[in-house]
């Protein structure tokens, strides 16, 4: 019986800080983690396959119900893809382009913002966790004023958007971005310089730049290790070219840097944010939609596109046989998929707490990793 | 009556029954105060639904205990199962006896002359009922948090009872009632054992599984540790017991290093003879001055706990054995040597100056507290 050293534990499906339906199979010796070992497929719904079976526009909705925390960024990940099959992404107005860029800011800083609940409260702070709710709440508010959803929002169209804003939309923003950072002052004063908060973090689950690169990480994660790679930035779409914002990036790429980089991206957001109002207010109303056909047809061809999710890149493979309304085939390369995968690696020789703030870190949501 | 019996069995069974209701009011008043507390911290407002101001919620949740149905797991040790919750209440409930809420002789239940050794002896049993519960659930997250506590309560106990010896020298006795009065005769204790008052405060957070502490019954990582199969009334005695001792080690802090029921320094204000010169009103308000300042720390436990993270196992080891026990150790030398030199009141003078330099680092102008972000992230583009 004593001889025996190592343990097994299932690290889920049903765990507080799985964040979902993650089950992670762990050895252990103590508290040290042997391996780890990740299985997925709990909240599997075959989006890829449904879509086959539905006319584009009727996938929109399924988009929103992969990543359900940053709906927003989904939505324009597979309606840009379509676009783009289609030929028809020069033709989008500016005051679409803007408001998918407010809509998608706003959703990165509400994705954020759970992360950072999430991730702090693993760690043990709980008040972070309701101090980012208070803001967040104002984020989905401003959401349900534009599209009357919170979470699930399809809030896009191909060609266009659904609605113009509606009336005092932009004041609102503009009165949520001049309390954003201060609230940001407020939730760094907790944890940034605190001692306890720097222990669990510095130091924990180290990517090198080569090693994130390998394993195809991108986002938050891939930045945290010094890489300085923005799909904004790298392949720049919609109006994102005429923006100013800096991509925050990390130095050791451990967790802390990670958190670091987040949390300078929500300021970076909040900037943009502040940006395109004036913009957006230069633009004729009711200007929100491209001319083309009610039916969406994209004539024969494949087509890969990817834009910045919160969680990294998201992209949309998308291939077309030119006679139906539904695409033939429609793989979803979703960020937190691709990220998870180098949680072994990260959480080897760690202890069980870290892998905690391991899966925090790597911001997974698990409706995008089943899909 | 046999004059014997009232002072041995009656006097301290009747002052130990109305002692215990307070105790135990303020426990389940403690539940209420700490959720609607971290409200407060938190931007929410806690319970608030039970009756005026959520008041009634301290009734509610010990009838939802009693309603609900006691899961016994499968394949456990019925006796060990049975025996966590309830050991922990024991030494929890025995260490009441010996605190003295206020001047002797009405307001303190049992003097001891080795009281201190006592309640150190009966509050280490303590862990017992944790690391019972945890390996008799049979469950490899109670284990883990059973084994976290043993580990964790164990190495604390070190710098706990440690941090008492400074005391023990400068009062010179471990009977509970003398070191209060060496207390209002001289200076409270936190200012000649500045360092020892502040190893006891930490430890006695490390001792009750508090935030920062908590890792034994850390719900984001071993679900609710020791405790995650129990339901029910022994659910509620493990919160009992930890509540209780958290009281406890209020209670001891204020005896020890806040000056227990006086509210005086070198002899000047509410001494015990002021207060004994006032009868029942005097002892009364001993009391009340006493319990105002459990309170106080009471509501620092649950400051910590909106406060703070969360320490990682090793970290917590580390802070244990290599900061906080040397450090004590440190404290009975370097007192020892005053003590020798006759120089205790200089001790005094370390004292402030410790706390002076800790409020000035505390207060110091902060420098731009708006981008903290900026030192480690380079920013390109």
């Amino acid at each position: 019986m004593f001889d025996v050293h190592e343990m097994e534990v299932n690290f889920g499906p049903q765990h507080p800080s799985t964040h979902g339906v993650l089950r992670v199979l762990l050895r252990i010796d103590g508290e040290r983690i042997i391996d780890a070992k990740p299985i997925i497929g709990y909240l599997h719904r075959g989006t890829e396959k449904l879509f086959e079976h539905m006319a584009y526009p009727q996938c929109i909705p399924h988009t929103d119900r992969m990543d359900y925390v940053a709906a927003a960024t989904n939505n324009l990940g597979f309606v840009e893809t379509v676009e783009k099959l289609m030929g028809v992404t020069a033709s989008i107005p500016r005051r679409a382009q803007l408001m998918r860029v407010m809509l998608s800011e706003l959703q990165r800083i509400s994705s954020h913002l759970l992360w950072l609940a999430t991730h702090a409260i693993d760690i043990g702070a709980m008040t972070p966790f309701f101090y980012t709710f208070r803001e967040r709440e104002q984020i989905l508010d401003l959401f349900e004023s534009y599209c009357g959803a919170r979470l699930t929002l399809n809030c896009m169209r191909i060609g266009g958007m659904p609605d113009d804003l509606p009336a005092g939309w932009l004041d609102d923003v503009e009165a949520f971005t001049a309390k954003f950072d201060p609230a940001m002052d407020e939730y760094e004063s907790l944890l940034t310089t605190n001692r306890i908060w720097k222990k669990r973090t510095v130091g924990i689950g180290v990517l090198s730049p080569e090693e994130a690169i390998e394993w195809g990480i991108t986002g938050p994660p891939l930045r945290g290790s010094g890489v300085e790679w923005d799909l904004r930035r790298a392949q720049p779409y919609e109006c994102y070219p005429e923006l100013a914002f800096d991509i925050p990036i990390g130095k050791n790429g451990d967790t802390y840097d990670r958190y670091l980089v987040r949390m300078a991206e929500m300021r970076q957001s909040n900037s943009i944010l502040k940006q395109c109002i004036p913009l957006v207010k230069q633009t004729p109303a009711g200007d929100i939609k491209a001319k083309m056909s009610k039916v969406v047809r994209p004539p024969e061809g494949e087509v890969y596109h990817s834009i910045e999710s919160p969680k990294g890149e998201i992209g949309y493979y998308i291939v077309s046989d030119g006679k139906t309304q539904n695409a033939y085939r429609c793989h979803v390369r979703p960020p937190s998929f691709v990220n998870l995968q180098a949680l072994p690696a990260m959480c080897k020789g760690h202890l069980v707490s870290d892998l905690v703030a391991l899966i925090g870190t790597i911001d997974i949501v698990l409706g995008e990793v089943d899909r | 009556m046999n004059k014997a019996l009232m002072t041995y069995l009656i006097w301290p069974v009747v002052k130990f029954s109305i002692a215990f209701i307070i105790v135990q009011v303020i426990v389940a008043s403690m539940n209420w105060v700490e959720r609607r507390l971290l409200g407060l911290f938190q931007a929410r407002l806690g319970p608030n639904r039970v009756g005026p101001k959520g008041l009634l919620q301290i009734i509610a949740d010990p009838i939802k205990f009693l309603l609900k149905e006691d899961i016994v797991p499968s394949r456990s040790e019925k006796i060990a199962f049975f025996l966590g919750p309830v050991l922990p209440l024991l030494p929890a409930f025995l260490v009441f006896c010996l605190i003295p809420y206020g001047p002797p002789p009405t307001f303190t239940i049992a003097r001891v002359n080795v009281g201190l050794l006592l309640i150190l002896a009966m509050t280490s049993t303590a862990v017992y009922g944790i690391i019972l519960g945890g390996w008799a659930s049979n469950n490899k997250y109670s284990l883990m948090g059973g084994l976290r506590s043993a580990a964790q309560m164990v190495s604390y106990e070190v710098p706990f009872g440690l941090s008492i010896v400074g005391v023990l020298m400068i009062t010179g006795s471990l009977d509970l009632v003398t070191i209060v009065r060496y207390q209002e005769a001289n200076a409270w204790n936190f200012l000649p054992q500045i360092v020892a008052c502040f190893i006891f405060l930490v430890s006695m957070n490390a001792e009750n599984n508090r935030t920062p502490f908590d890792l034994p019954e850390a719900e984001s990582e071993l679900v609710a540790g020791y405790h995650t199969e129990y339901s029910a009334m022994k659910f509620a005695f493990f919160m009992l017991g930890e509540y209780s001792m958290m009281i406890v080690n209020s209670c001891l802090i204020v005896t020890l290093f806040f000056g227990g029921w006086s509210l005086s320094m070198f002899s000047l204000g509410l001494t015990t003879e002021v207060l004994q010169g006032m009868g029942l009103f005097g002892g009364l308000l001993g009391a009340a001055i006493f319990f105002t300042k459990v309170m106080l720390f009471l509501l620092m436990y649950v400051w910590f706990r909106a406060t703070f993270p969360r320490f990682r196992f090793d970290q917590l080891m580390d802070l244990g054995w290599k900061f906080m026990i040397p450090l004590a150790l440190a404290n009975i030398f370097v007192t020892g040597i005053f003590i020798l030199a006759g120089q205790e009141r200089l001790m005094y003078w370390i004292g402030m100056g410790t706390i002076g330099a800790a409020a000035f680092y505390l207060f110091r102008p902060k420098r731009a507290v708006a981008k903290p972000t900026t030192q480690k992230v380079a920013h390109a583009g």
